[in-house]
């Protein structure tokens, strides 16, 4: 397989079925960096003078994004949030902590550290044991709390997570599955800061997939945790990522026109809604030859059958 | 050839000549959630791996609350 952008056709190193495409190592970071930047225009998430800062946990999606705006030139320094799980905390905060060091030092950029055990005096596995809360749950209800607290604290203009189309996708599945239309609303990419103390928060990433962020890092020599959380074992959502990477595999595109489908009818203005009732009575009308309601003169069912018939007939 | 796998972590041999897709397929794994990686370059479904290649299968799917 080549690329299919480059004039020399050089050999791709991945295939996207859903853009009819295949990118070489070059054109594929373009291809990244085009879908981040056409994320952060549309949805006015942030410009070049604002102060950004970035939620990384080591994963590669964190430090794919931290890497893809400062490559960018965008202001970015970042805050990880050590969560206290064992071995998996300490490899995690290797991780953010190496590329800190090696790569984000180079653009000035700096890395910001909170420790929920010196916090909080246990980590978040004690914690949900203690509250009898569900181990994601508190994890998210710290992570959030300490990110917004710093954003606005340290006076950044805009927070920026790491969530992606798949990540966006099976939230929405879910939450259609469950009909909770309070979290529908909380689904855009930008959310603004709507009351004092709420920093703003922005999610440049949802215009890629999983996949094609993991290989963004690969490509990039980012070195980040491919080990999951243990304590994401089962979860919900990795179940709705499953489900949708079997439709995507048989229909490429699905979780592009799931998502992005939901985004323009937030965005769109909804038309003067017309009952099902009022629709019928303005587009139907007896079927001239038996009487049914039909959009046409003559109903489907009765062209059907007039061919079957005519069909049927032996020849003379 | 070697291939290793995450989630656990483990490592099986495959008979080669073999294309990417056709790996995947053997271990019941989908493409859109894993990358294939040989020795440290990403390989695309197509690419025929041969028995001496050291493969990693990576998956991409992550996610907790």
């Amino acid at each position: 397989m080549n690329c299919t952008k480059c004039p020399t056709s050089t050999r791709a190193v991945i295939g996207l079925p859903r853009h009819n495409a295949a990118f070489c190592k070059a054109c594929f970071t373009t291809f990244v960096h085009e879908q981040v930047a056409r994320a952060i225009k549309a949805f006015k998430m942030f410009t070049p003078e604002d102060r950004i800062l970035v939620a990384v946990s080591g994963g590669k999606d964190s430090l794919a994004l931290w890497h893809i705006l400062l490559a960018l030139g965008y202001r970015a320094d970042a805050l990880y949030v050590n969560l206290g799980i064992g071995a998996y905390s300490e490899e995690s905060h290797r991780k953010v902590r190496h590329y800190a060091d090696t790569v984000a030092a180079s653009h000035g950029a700096k890395l910001l550290v909170h420790v929920v055990e010196q916090e909080a005096g246990a980590g978040i596995r004690e914690l949900a044991t203690i509250l009898h809360r569900p181990t994601c749950s508190t994890c998210g209800t710290i992570k959030r709390y300490q990110f917004n607290r710093a954003a606005v604290e340290q006076e950044y203009d805009v927070m920026a997570t790491g969530h992606n189309l798949d990540d966006e996708a099976a939230r929405l599945l879910g939450n259609v599955l469950h009909w909770q239309n309070d979290y529908l609303d909380k689904q855009s990419p930008t959310l603004p800061a709507s009351v004092e103390g709420f920093a703003k928060k922005v999610k440049p990433l949802c215009r890629l997939s999983e996949r094609e962020i993991a290989a963004y890092a690969v490509v990039n020599r980012i070195d980040y945790i491919v080990e999951e959380c243990p304590m994401a074992k089962g979860s919900k959502m990795i179940l709705y990522k499953e489900v949708l990477n079997r439709l995507e595999t048989e229909s490429p595109g699905t979780k592009q026109r799931f998502y992005w489908g939901f985004l323009d009818k937030q965005t769109t203005p909804a038309p003067a809604t017309e009952s099902m009732a009022e629709k019928d009575q303005r587009t139907l009308a007896p079927c001239d030859t038996c009487g049914q309601p039909t959009t046409a003169g003559t109903c489907s069912y009765c062209k059907m059958m007039a061919k079957a018939k005519t069909a049927a007939q032996p020849r003379a | 050839m070697l291939v290793q796998l995450s989630h656990p972590h483990r490592q099986v041999e495959i008979k080669g000549p073999k294309r990417t897709k056709e790996l995947l397929r053997e271990l019941n794994l989908v493409m859109e959630a894993h990358l294939v990686i040989r020795g440290d370059e990403l390989v695309t479904e197509d690419e025929i791996l041969a028995d001496a290649d050291q493969i990693e299968i990576r998956p991409v799917i992550s996610g907790g609350t």
